[in-house]
């Protein structure tokens, strides 16, 4: 709770700082510090939260809920943040000239991403989720002279509105057949009711409408050019912790209160899994720039996350947070590697091993990470969500198909490895890595192989 | 103790060996080497009372834990990695390779892999060090390897990976079939695979079958092989055939064979005959290879396919044999393979039509190779002979259904066929019109080393196979 209220006066901060300071590097650090403020108070909720009494964690008229999971999930996700600010603070620093208001929207995201792990209500979910999208499509436009920018950003939007406008109807006929907006409400009225036609076609609009938040096919069309026009620094967050929010947002809505019906939506939604794992994947082995390439690879990598949704037990919360943490750390290293280089295609990577020995590895750890080779997090993200779905039983097609699919994807994630090792070519760096950089690479480095020795570390509390 | 000291030697000493750079390099890579040697060594000592185990907890929520256990198999497959690794590294020492930090950064940790698979008893755990011990080889074959061996090593990972990852797929629907999901253990796997009904064990053995069969390879898995080991320098074609070979071996007798019986009985001979089609169809393939390195490629694939067979059907003293000759296979394999990179080196060529007469120009090594030559094809008084002989009788006492006189036939023809190729391969480098070396030398010490070491262990199992005969028995006891 603590958190919610510190991530809001932290924007609001930054909007200030940005009108007196004018130096920007002084505006970043001012930034860093807060984000790693805002992470201290996070870990405060944590402790403080200690009993999961039902009755003391709920807020807001019981709009929120802020459980020990919520709340661990948030820590992660701060951490993640933080490590994003540091890695990339000097690329945002680049974008445009108001930064001060670049982090200032990544707070209000934040916020957004608070919300949604821990709503206990259909309102709180839409509040939460809006509070996500619209900082998100003024970071799409921020570089306003660019065409792309502009484009991505207008493209965001009005996809995004008619998202949000079919989330609401599916609300609305839901609150029609469940006379609730609270999710333990709706599902105990649902499985009372038996099957209501009102309420199925609630539950397929909320999905179809989260469906387009993460990303997954068919409503995935706005990704490449979203994720491909946006800056670059703003992309690598939008595909990693936004994204994470929103699946947690899935979760937490189809597991407590459309589980009981899980009969009637799990094949759609395996259907849809299985697309975006196809396009995903499939798609991304045709292109030629490492960037779109990661815009595609997000997408394959959200067919794995959607796995999680469509098993109903304890694996898929656990299986969500360890994913969320390996991919949105993984990705945000390989973005950092991918904004040192000034092109952006394959060949940009070409003899990088040469040129910069650790900048090389580093992105080779985030590559076998994407990969899901053994001992890194990828892995047993990977893993864990197989295990899940395993254990509903019934989907085991699935399964195989997804191993076919991480088998397409071994290929295009190993071109870039391909390139910087075993090609030759003098790739030309966009500015010089610092010491900085090099220890923040190392130890992002660090911790997706921690999490692939030691996952039990960041699962403790759940 | 000494067996988790087994995969961190080599495991620490790669990681050194890539931050200490290029100097001394090479000079860490022996030490580390001699030390895991004999550690194995006292490992296969050890195994003759009693039977050396490690435990530890790794991941609990997951259930799976770092169990690995050394029985005769594994410890005598430690022991074969073991001389393999400190034999390569011994035969490359007056060699200079490219940023030598990484080079034998990379062998060493595909040494801790390996180790690793050997002696494993948690499948997660075997499943995690199956996929290490390949990447630190991809990065050896497409970084010193030939010309075209992007593509042909990309095609050797993929290959391998789509193995692995059915291999995965089998592992998880077997471990759900154990009611609260508690245990990866070897035990558990097996308890859980083997209690399945025959319909499932069928589905199942080809996820798992496939995953072993492309590293054998089995006939017709086998593509991406020889054009791997053409193409990679020769220290890690060594490690290739020599030992990353065994792993689908090995991972057939420890995991498959055990965990689904039902299924192995109803595919059984179908296998057989893959292996059989294998035998007759690599051993003539490698009739007509001119170039030596393929046809040692296509030789082994040929000695692969006989001890696959050999493994499905059912018999006490043909697995025994399967076990003793992959020992054997290993070591005369790295032999062979040590030879062709020293007639590479003098002569520039691996091209049969352009070499001869090195019984003239190079006396020493024509003898290593003729002795290496015959244990391959099995002459009686090598090590070969008393593999090849125990596989023999396996095929014909097994348990199985398949044909006795035609599998053994077959197979017996590939051994006709063997002596032929390899034969020829010796007549027409060894005799014949002497071509003049490059820089004119016979062995030089290393290699000698390298060269004596192989040649030892060949005669001497060959003269009294017995301590390999005992280390393998109390396996097949179980």
């Amino acid at each position: 709770m603590k958190a919610i209220i510190a991530t809001t006066i932290c924007g609001i901060i930054l909007m200030f700082t940005g009108v007196m300071v004018n130096n920007k590097k002084s505006v970043s650090t001012i930034a860093a510090l807060l984000f790693a403020g805002l992470l201290g108070i996070n870990v405060w909720d944590l402790v403080t939260t200690s009993v999961d009494d039902p009755g003391k964690n709920l807020f807001f008229n019981d709009m929120l809920r802020i459980d020990h999971f919520s709340t661990w999930f948030n820590t992660v996700m701060t951490g993640c943040t933080l490590i994003y600010v540091l890695l990339l603070g000097k690329e945002i620093r680049k974008v445009g000239a108001h930064v001060a208001e670049y982090f200032a929207l990544i707070f209000f995201i934040l916020c957004g991403l608070y919300l949604l792990s821990g709503y206990n209500n259909l309102l709180m979910m839409f509040i939460g989720i809006e509070i996500l999208s619209i900082p998100q499509y003024i970071l799409a436009g921020s570089d306003k002279r660019n065409l792309k920018s502009s484009e991505a950003a207008l493209k965001y939007f009005l996809m995004g509105s008619f998202s949000t406008g079919i989330m609401l109807m599916g609300i609305t006929l839901l609150y029609g057949a469940a006379r609730s907006f609270e999710l333990m409400n709706i599902a105990a009225m649902l499985s009372a009711d038996g099957l209501n036609p009102m309420a199925l076609a609630g539950i397929m609009f909320i999905m179809v409408a989260l469906a387009f938040k993460v990303s997954a096919a068919p409503m995935h069309m706005w990704t490449p050019d979203v994720y491909d026009g946006a800056p670059t620094p703003f992309t690598a967050f939008m595909a990693t912790v936004v994204k994470a929010a929103a699946f947690m947002a899935f979760l937490r809505l189809f597991q407590t209160s459309f589980s009981n019906l899980s009969g009637h939506w799990t094949l759609v939604l395996a259907i849809i899994t299985a697309a975006t794992l196809l396009i995903g994947n499939v798609t991304a082995v045709f292109q030629q720039s490492v960037k779109r390439m990661l815009a595609y690879s997000s997408i394959a990598q959200a067919g794995f996350m959607l796995f999680a949704v469509l098993a109903v037990n304890n694996f898929a919360w656990q299986g969500i947070l360890i994913y969320a943490i390996a991919y949105s750390v993984a990705t945000i290293g390989m973005f950092a590697v991918l904004m040192k280089l000034k092109d952006y295609t394959y060949d940009g990577f070409n003899g990088l091993a040469k040129k910069d020995p650790l900048l090389a590895f580093a992105a080779s750890i985030f590559i076998f990470s994407l990969a899901g080779i053994p001992l890194t997090g990828g892995f047993i993200a990977k893993y864990y969500m197989l295990l899940a779905v395993a254990q509903q039983g019934q989907l085991m097609w699935l399964i195989i198909f997804a191993l076919l699919m991480a088998a397409i994807s071994v290929y295009y994630y190993f071109r870039v490895i391909i390139a910087m090792y075993f090609k030759q070519g003098t790739p030309e760096l966009s500015s010089p890595v610092t010491g900085g950089d090099r220890f923040m690479l190392i130890l992002t480095c660090a911790l997706v192989i921690l999490l692939g020795i030691a996952p039990q570390l960041f699962l403790n509390k759940v | 103790m000494v067996l988790i000291l087994l995969i961190l030697v080599p495991l620490l000493s790669g990681v050194l060996s890539f931050a200490i750079g290029n100097n001394g390099a090479k000079t860490l890579a022996i030490i580390s080497s001699m030390i895991t040697l004999i550690l194995s060594a006292w490992v296969s000592g050890a195994n003759y009372s009693d039977v050396v185990s490690y435990s530890q907890e790794w991941i609990p929520r997951l259930g799976t834990r770092i169990d690995l256990l050394a029985d005769g198999m594994s410890s005598m497959l430690c022991l074969l990695t073991g001389i393999v690794t400190l034999v390569v590294m011994l035969s490359n020492a007056n060699k200079e390779v490219e940023r030598p930090g990484a080079f034998y950064g990379h062998m060493l940790l595909a040494q801790a892999g390996l180790m690793g698979v050997f002696l494993s008893v948690d499948a997660l755990l075997f499943y995690v060090f199956w996929e290490l011990a390949l990447i630190p080889v991809y990065f050896l074959c497409s970084q010193w390897g030939g010309e075209k061996r992007i593509p042909v090593t990309f095609k050797f990972f993929v290959y391998t990976f789509v193995g692995s990852l059915m291999l995965l797929a089998a592992l998880i629907y077997i471990s759900l079939q154990n009611p609260g999901m508690s245990s990866y253990s070897w035990a558990e796997i097996v308890r859980a695979g083997s209690s399945l009904p025959a319909s499932q064990q069928q589905w199942l053995f080809w996820l798992v079958f496939i995953a072993f069969a492309i590293k054998m390879p089995i006939f017709p898995f086998h593509t991406w092989q020889p054009d791997t080991y053409e193409q990679s320098p020769t220290p890690v074609t060594i490690i290739l055939s020599a030992l990353m070979v065994k792993m689908g071996l090995f991972a057939v007798l420890r995991w498959l064979l055990p965990t689904l019986p039902l299924g192995v009985a109803y595919w059984g001979n179908t296998v057989i005959v893959l292996s059989v089609i294998g035998i007759v169809y690599a051993s003539l393939l490698a009739m007509v290879q001119t170039d030596i390195k393929r046809l040692i490629a296509y030789s082994s694939i040929a000695h692969m396919g006989l001890m696959c067979a050999v493994a499905f059907n059912y018999s006490v003293v043909g697995m025994h044999g399967v076990m003793v000759q992959m020992f054997n296979h290993g070591i005369n394999i790295t032999g062979m393979w040590l030879i062709v990179s020293m007639i590479e080196d003098r002569w520039g060529t691996r091209d049969m039509s352009r070499l001869g007469g090195m019984a003239v120009t190079a006396p020493r090594m024509a003898v290593a190779f003729v002795l290496i030559a015959f244990a391959n094809i099995a002459l009686p008084l090598t090590n070969g002979f008393v593999g090849e002989f125990m596989l023999f009788n396996g095929l014909f006492y097994g348990d199985g259904t398949a044909p006795r006189i035609a599998t053994m036939a077959i197979g017996g023809l590939g051994v006709i066929l063997g002596a032929a190729y390899t034969l020829k391969m010796v007549q027409r480098t060894t005799w014949g019109n002497a071509v003049e070396m490059n820089n004119a030398k016979d062995l030089s010490i290393n290699e000698y080393a390298g060269i004596a070491i192989i040649i030892c262990v060949i005669l001497y199992l060959g003269i009294y196979p017995r301590p390999l005969l005992d280390l393998t028995a109390s396996v097949i006891a179980q």
